[in-house]
């Protein structure tokens, strides 16, 4: 049932795709970077900010897109892209209210937040299967070999998407993008600050292979 | 007090992915650590993540999960074959997976051929 479910949302989405139409997903554990690179991308090349950015976990708990975000190669002269940026809240295995608590909310709204934190990470799975790319988006400070980020990029594998993984937050002293380069040799993986546009050049070049333009 | 369950490879084997997801997280919510034989696949987990956060709630905080792998990395090409194919009939059986309530088990450290299980406080939970 859930194969043929699956292969009807397939097909019924290519089917209906505009040509040229490519959604690029922004995936990964909470508090990865996800939203900064996603606001760096669009305010890049639209002027425009996606969502909210914060220091409490799970501030992104729906997903958000922009549509037709058109990026230039610097590389190759005319070459472009253009793309649905959909940035998805972070998928997480435990939710605890009662660490929002200590991040300074109040109950009712930690309780609130915790909530809409669930309804976020089914979601963003949900629309696994909708993505054409994915970037996963890892704090580089943080090991990199957890559940969630192997699960994530074991379903991109699973269901053929292209996956580019980033190794975000290298401003900061703890990066260590050799260690998710050993965790995920089969892919490429750049290192990237989307807080302060380090390497983002790199980074744009790469959304060409990934998307396969 | 702690309590692991153990659960071979040929007690969950022939169910359904849901099923085995059910199962699972029956007794992960008895406040009971489950060690698996085998692994699950990654639309097990994804499916395992997706339900854990339907069940959320203010007793059930989640789940911890982490995989021991005993494939040694040194084999022989030829073997590595084999164990694919057999893993490709009868599914993942080589490996360890530990699941256990995000309320009991602070954090799980791999290092790289062993599990270690940080539990929480529970007294010190308990005087707050």
């Amino acid at each position: 049932m859930g194969l043929f479910t699956n292969f009807l949302r397939k097909f019924l989405k290519n089917l209906f795709k505009t040509k040229g139409e490519v959604k690029l997903g922004l995936y990964g554990p909470p508090n990865g970077g996800k939203t900064t690179l996603a606001n760096k991308i669009a305010m890049d090349w639209i002027g425009e900010e996606v969502g909210k950015v914060s220091g409490i976990p799970h501030e992104t708990r729906e997903i958000q897109i922009k549509e037709q975000i058109t990026i230039k190669s610097k590389k190759s002269k005319g070459k472009e892209l253009t793309f649905n940026l959909v940035d998805t809240p972070g998928i997480a295995t435990k939710i605890d209210y009662e660490d929002f608590l200590k991040a300074g909310l109040k109950e009712k709204e930690a309780k609130t937040r915790a909530k809409e934190a669930t309804k976020g990470v089914v979601d963003a799975i949900k629309w696994l299967d909708d993505m054409d790319a994915v970037v996963v988006v890892l704090d580089s400070t943080k090991d990199p070999y957890s559940q969630v980020n192997i699960t994530i990029i074991g379903n991109l594998e699973a269901r053929k998407i292209p996956v580019l993984v980033v190794g975000n937050k290298i401003d900061l002293k703890k990066s260590d993008v050799k260690k998710v380069q050993a965790a995920f040799p089969q892919y490429d993986v750049i290192g990237i600050s989307a807080k302060y546009g380090k390497n983002i050049d790199e980074f744009y070049e790469a959304l060409f292979k990934v998307t396969n333009k | 007090m702690l309590t692991l369950q153990f659960i071979p490879y040929t007690e969950i084997s022939s169910l359904s992915s849901e099923k085995k997801i059910q199962r699972l997280l029956k007794v992960v919510r008895e406040d009971k650590i489950v060690l698996i034989e085998g692994k699950l696949g990654s639309s097990e987990k994804s499916e395992l993540i997706r339900k854990t956060m339907e069940e959320i709630d203010d007793r059930f905080k989640g789940i911890e999960i982490e995989e021991l792998d005993l494939d040694k990395k040194d084999r022989a090409f030829t073997d590595k074959i084999r164990t694919a194919f057999i893993n490709f009939i009868l599914g993942s059986r080589r490996g360890l997976t530990i699941i256990g309530p995000a309320s009991i088990i602070k954090e799980i450290k791999k290092d790289p051929d062993k599990i270690l299980l940080f539990t929480e406080d529970t007294k010190k939970k308990k005087k707050k």
